[in-house]
């Protein structure tokens, strides 16, 4: 199994200064750039602690938001690619619905991919509801968008035969022909996540990587949905390492101190959804079929489609939510129970990542929520050093169960 | 993708027909000169006041705009000019002339630019809170952001008494309900970007030679009075008034006032001779 080390570079300072919309609509005054600064420099400088460790690297985008300072995963990266020098870089991922510009995207993952001499792994992401306000792009026909977009990238990322036509419903280029081409051949490894089965299938069938965010058990019927869509394409059976997960993971000496810096961690989960409803369902960014569910029930918030709530392994469900929709604090072996969260002694993480990669019929890489709410400097690269040293080796030679299908 | 598994419920009047090779759905009601009514985000009422009024005084047709309600799709469908040529098209095809086009809210914006393309088979033209157009400068919005505003902060400027909205979600069937969803898919994917505008239609609209009524809701905070004035003035001899009691559906908030306002304005084209152009 693999491990790349993830934080969303939350400014928790302004997170109790609206309590209806941490995105989208909190005024940039409340951010101070002194501080600013200070929170970038300290993540970057853990990427690349994490570079000496041996720990890949995944960095993401959003817009707009007190949760999230990278607003471009393309200049991440970029810093990172000469900052670095062995791990993996992984970006989760470029929104590419609200991309305009596709070309230009594939022109800078391939550049990316040549300074890395072939260490980029590139993640295409459907983006949340409320990220389409700040990029204003147009929700309606948002996921056929998407895959159009999706077919440009690759396309424009593989195609050597100089320039190529494309007039889609949503892209026009006539002259596609992209300097440099990828290091990697013929492309990058691309990964999407999805936490529907429907999403999960549609990754199935064009054999990408699979990542799922905080699903917990659930993640056993992505990977059979994963599957299915694979066979469907004709692609042979999906091994392990098409199966990447997201929870928090925070190791401690001892394990009350890894699970005190796993509280500080969920501040993340505490704060993500705290947006206004309006920017919750632009039209068309659900299907009709949902929008009819989504009214029927009078619904303002959440998701009208067949996501899944957060699980107990004896199918309790964890009423995870922020702002509006938090419903208390759930304790954290409950938390822990669920595999929302791996945390404690290296021994007691190790020991929950394998289980957890056991039970769903193993996983290739955990994605590690290492860095989130007001976790210090000090004690991330704690963590990433014990995570370095102690956790990754027994991960790296644990063999996963070799049927991919869920057990 | 069709609602292959819903029916149409029996209190819904809508026909299928066929114009210009798209399935779209109508109601046709009334006797006397045709008036084509050309319906906003909120669809088709035909139970409503405002739609019995003017079906008691015209043979009204009623369509729902491709892509909107059950009607057809056609993807290629890009701006609302889309729609006008469509219009035009169902003008000719079912054969009215004189025609006499009312447009409430985004079905105002689709009756200008039927108007701005040509006003052969039009009589009248008459525009109720449209949108369509931009006045201010790059920095001031003219039409109020329903995808950014509160759901009930809209209603506030839509309404003066947000209990006079219809389409309550509790008391709609699941065919009314997907009826609603699709049209505002469609509205958004016409109308997002630029925002409910058409940058050229203020140029276009200077054509436009029928008589032509502007009602404004005097408390229309969508898009404000001011506005609608700025609207009417763009078209030659346009005529604006404002209803009392209402804001950005006075058709729906007074029903009687905005049905007299049409029908004063009608006597005054017959008394100059017909509305002639």
């Amino acid at each position: 199994m693999e491990a790349y080390y993830f934080s969303e570079q939350p400014y928790p300072g302004a997170w109790d200064k609206d309590v209806e919309s941490l995105r989208v609509t909190l005024p940039n005054r409340l951010c101070d750039p002194h501080v600013a600064a200070d929170l970038i420099n300290a993540r970057l400088d853990e990427w690349e602690l994490c570079d000496r460790v041996g720990i890949n690297v995944m960095i993401n985008e959003h817009h707009a938001s007190a949760t999230c300072l990278s607003p471009s995963n393309t200049i991440t990266l970029a810093m990172l690619a000469r900052r670095t020098e062995r791990v993996r870089l992984l970006g989760l991922g470029f929104p590419l619905a609200n991309r305009p510009d596709p070309v230009r995207l594939a022109e800078e993952i391939a550049y990316i991919d040549c300074v890395t001499r072939g260490r980029l792994d590139v993640g295409f992401s459907k983006a949340a509801p409320y990220e389409i306000s700040p990029a204003n792009s147009n929700p309606a026909r948002f996921m056929e968008r998407f895959w159009d977009t999706h077919d440009l990238v690759l396309k424009a990322l593989t195609h050597q035969d100089g320039p190529f036509n494309w007039e889609s419903e949503f892209h026009h280029f006539r002259q596609v022909n992209i300097w440099p081409r990828p290091y990697q051949q013929p492309r990058p490894p691309v990964w999407i996540p999805a936490g529907s089965i429907a999403s999960a299938r549609e990754v199935g069938q064009r054999g990408h990587t699979l990542a799922m965010f905080l699903s917990g058990l659930n993640a056993r019927q992505l990977k059979d949905a994963y599957c299915d869509g694979a066979r469907g394409a004709g692609r042979p059976q999906p091994g392990p390492e098409k199966f990447a997960y997201m929870g928090v993971v925070a190791v401690g000496e001892t394990s009350k101190e890894g699970r005190a810096r796993a509280d500080k961690i969920m501040g993340y989960l505490r704060t993500t959804s705290i947006v206004s409803d309006v920017f919750m369902n632009p039209p068309g960014y659900m299907s009709v079929a949902g929008n009819v569910a989504w009214m029927q029930r009078n619904q303002t918030r959440g998701r009208a489609g067949d996501h899944f709530p957060v699980m107990k392994r004896d199918g309790t469900i964890l009423q995870v939510g922020s702002g509006r929709d938090w419903t208390g604090e759930i304790p954290m072996d409950d938390l822990i129970d669920a595999n929302i969260i791996f945390a404690g002694s290296a021994a007691d993480v190790g020991d929950q990542i394998i289980d957890f990669s056991d039970q769903i019929g193993g996983i290739g890489t955990i994605l590690m929520m290492g860095h989130g709410g007001d976790l210090s400097h000090e004690e991330a690269k704690a963590s990433i050093r014990l995570f370095g040293e102690r956790v990754l080796p027994r991960l790296k030679s644990h063999d996963p169960p070799q049927a991919s299908r869920a057990g | 993708m069709p609602p292959i598994d819903l029916d149409q419920p029996a209190d819904r009047p809508e026909i299928r027909v066929v114009i210009a090779g798209i399935g779209i759905d109508l109601v046709e009601k009334g006797q006397g000169t045709p008036c084509l009514l050309l319906h906003g985000i909120d669809g088709i009422h035909p139970a409503s006041p405002f739609f019995t009024g003017l079906a008691a005084s015209y043979r009204l047709v009623a369509p729902w705009h491709p892509g909107c309600g059950h009607s057809e799709t056609v993807r290629q469908f890009h701006d609302v000019r889309d729609l006008a040529i469509f219009y035009q098209a169902f003008l000719k095809e079912k054969g009215l002339d004189r025609v006499t086009v009312i447009g409430t809210g985004f079905g105002g914006w689709i009756a200008a630019e039927v108007a701005a393309m040509s006003t052969d088979r039009l009589a009248a033209l008459v525009l109720i809170g449209a949108v369509g157009l931009k006045f201010s400068d790059r920095a001031e919005r003219d039409i109020a952001d329903l995808y950014a505003t509160p759901l009930a902060a809209f209603e506030a400027l839509e309404y003066v008494d947000p209990a006079r909205k219809p389409n309550r979600y509790e008391t709609m069937s699941e065919w009314d309900l997907w009826a609603l969803a699709q049209t505002r898919e469609t509205v958004a994917h016409l109308g997002w970007k630029p925002y409910m505008h058409n940058p050229s239609l203020n140029h276009w609209l200077g054509l436009v030679d029928v008589p032509t009524l502007v009602i404004w809701g005097e408390q229309d905070g969508v898009t404000r009075p001011a506005y609608g004035a700025a609207y009417a003035s763009t078209i030659p001899g346009a005529q604006f008034v404002t209803v009392p009691d209402a804001a950005h559906h006075p058709h729906v908030e007074q029903p009687r006032q905005t049905l007299d306002l049409i029908a004063r304005f009608q006597a005054g084209i017959a008394k100059a001779g017909g509305g002639t152009r």
